[in-house]
């Protein structure tokens, strides 16, 4: 497969680095979980149940075909191979759980990969939106839409004081889970995360780093998200994580611009290395990759490395995962020949860049 | 042979356990054993899990003391007549396993949920159309009703007719309703 066909092939409407603050804030995403009234919970049922809640979905979905539901295609968990479910693990269009352990799981997804409903994972239903840069009201909006064309095709469980049930407890009420994933390599540089994540928990708000075990955040992406479900409506939620999105953006800039005036040098000199890493490695594990993505597109957003684009970093970060690289070596890959193939993948991806 | 935990799927994964001599077997589906956080058979996931520490969560009770001991005793063999879901159980796994539950568990819940939830275990956001059912047109009252007082506010009262009129609409869709 050439490069341009993989690219092609791989790349989500959310990878394009668009929409507001996208220099900091890469994604937004909003999740909806619903479970239908008349069926136990996907955390006890059976195959059976399983089975029966995926073909009463299945009939309702010739009838969600109001926008932003037009041509949707359900994919079956089981009727996929490994490599195409990781794939959309790595794409944050499923979760690892549908993909691995759910019971007739399925995924109902959108042209442009915008909206993917899962089918049968903790809940019966749940609905995800996601949007490049940070634009939670939108996704919010959109979200809702596709809630409301679900609700006139099927009864959901919900309760007056309790709202939409769900099979978990923290999830009860709204059922909405609001994240921004952002880069911040200047306050990982200032050493600021570790005093800001504390505060930030204290809204009643979770910080953790995506890629990356525990609280290492691989590339200096972190995620922030709402916690609580119950008792705010969506509207107060959103304005909330906004409020404190916001002012972590500041901080970020702010830190840029100290990084700037106190060691410019040395920045540049970091940058600068790492593209140079980038563009002539030979072999490259997951995490130096991450590491050098994150300079370089910090050395994009601060002016210092131009005639690139800053897609870069959202798109790389995604496709140098194993499922992708399997993908694009068209077979299976021990973990060294992924560290080759990964560098490969990245020169090439930098070299289209360069022809441009 | 059935799952030990939940006693509704084929047990896949069986283990044996020798400590000082003494044998244990165990039985169980995959998801319950992932749920039990048994080290040795990690995939991906380690050690804590959400859950794990949710239903450490639960299982906070201060002041451990005779009468609590029986209420906890009368809660742990309450079990929800749709799903055979226990207390104890739900305890032990931090999910519940239909809508019932949360009916069933209704006593035992607002303490949980207050904890979960920064005090709060009431929800105050989206009601659904058809689910909702006069509740939607209720909210959807109310909202007018600030509309209408804010448009008196600023004097615009061809506007507030307008929202009154709409008022009235509802109301009568409600009574309708009702009735």
């Amino acid at each position: 497969m050439s490069i341009e066909k993989f690219l092609n092939q791989s790349l989500s409407n959310w990878m394009n680095g668009e929409g507001p603050h996208s220099d900091i804030v890469l994604t937004s995403r909003i999740r909806l979980a619903r479970n239908l009234k008349d069926f136990l919970f996907p955390t006890v049922f059976s195959q059976e149940d399983s089975k029966r809640v995926l073909e009463y979905i299945e009939k309702i979905i010739p009838f969600l075909n109001e926008y932003p539901l037009k041509n949707i295609e359900l994919l079956k968990m089981d009727q996929l191979q490994e490599l195409q479910k990781q794939v959309l693990v790595e794409k944050h269009l499923i979760s690892p759980n549908l993909a691995k352990e759910s019971l007739n799981g399925a995924c109902l997804l959108s042209e442009n990969e915008n909206i993917s409903i899962m089918i049968n994972e903790e809940d019966h239903i749940r609905i995800q939106v996601l949007l490049s840069g940070l634009q939670l009201e939108r996704a919010l909006e959109i979200a809702n839409m596709v809630d409301d064309q679900i609700e006139k095709q099927v009864d959901y469980a919900y309760n007056e004081v309790y709202g939409y049930l769900t099979s978990c407890p923290t999830n009860v009420g709204t059922g909405l889970r609001a994240s921004v994933m952002m880069h911040l390599p200047g306050l990982v540089m200032t050493q600021q995360m570790s005093q800001l994540i504390p505060s930030i928990n204290q809204l009643g708000l979770v910080v953790r780093g995506i890629y990356g075990e525990g609280s290492e955040a691989l590339g200096n992406i972190f995620q922030i998200s709402n916690q609580i479900t119950l008792g705010k409506s969506e509207q107060d939620v959103l304005f909330d994580l906004n409020g404190v999105v916001e002012q972590i953006i500041s901080q970020e800039r702010a830190a840029r611009e100290t990084i700037r005036k106190t060691s410019e040098v040395q920045l540049e000199d970091k940058v600068f290395r790492s593209l140079g890493v980038l563009t002539n490695c030979r072999i490259i594990e997951s995490k130096e990759a991450a590491q050098c993505l994150s300079d370089v597109r910090m050395g994009i957003d601060m002016g210092y490395i131009k005639n690139i684009s800053k897609t870069i970093l959202n798109e790389l970060m995604i496709l140098t995962q194993p499922g992708f690289l399997q993908q694009y070596a068209g077979g299976p890959l021990r973990p060294f020949d992924r560290d080759v193939r990964r560098a490969k993948l990245i020169r090439e991806r930098l070299f289209l860049e360069r022809n441009k | 042979m059935l799952c030990e935990e939940c006693q509704m799927r084929p047990a896949t994964l069986h283990f044996t356990k020798i400590i000082n001599g003494e044998k244990t077997e165990i039985h169980l589906c995959e998801q319950c054993a992932q749920e039990k956080g048994n080290l040795f058979f990690m995939n991906q996931s380690p050690g804590l899990t959400i859950n794990n520490l949710l239903a450490g969560l639960f299982n906070v009770h201060p002041n451990f003391n005779q009468t609590q001991q029986e209420a906890v005793q009368h809660n742990e063999l309450l079990q929800c007549n749709e799903c055979g879901m226990t207390f104890s159980r739900f305890l032990k796994v931090g999910k519940f396993g239909c809508p019932n539950c949360y009916l069933t568990f209704h006593d035992q819940l607002t303490p949980i949920l207050k904890r979960l939830h920064g005090g709060n275990w009431k929800h105050s956001g989206k009601i659904p159309k058809r689910a909702g059912g006069s509740l939607y047109i209720k909210k959807k009252i109310d909202i007018l009703k600030e509309t209408l007082q804010t448009l008196i506010e600023k004097e615009e009262f061809e506007k507030a007719a307008e929202i009154r009129d709409e008022i009235r609409m509802y109301e009568r869709q409600l009574q309708e309703g009702e009735a």
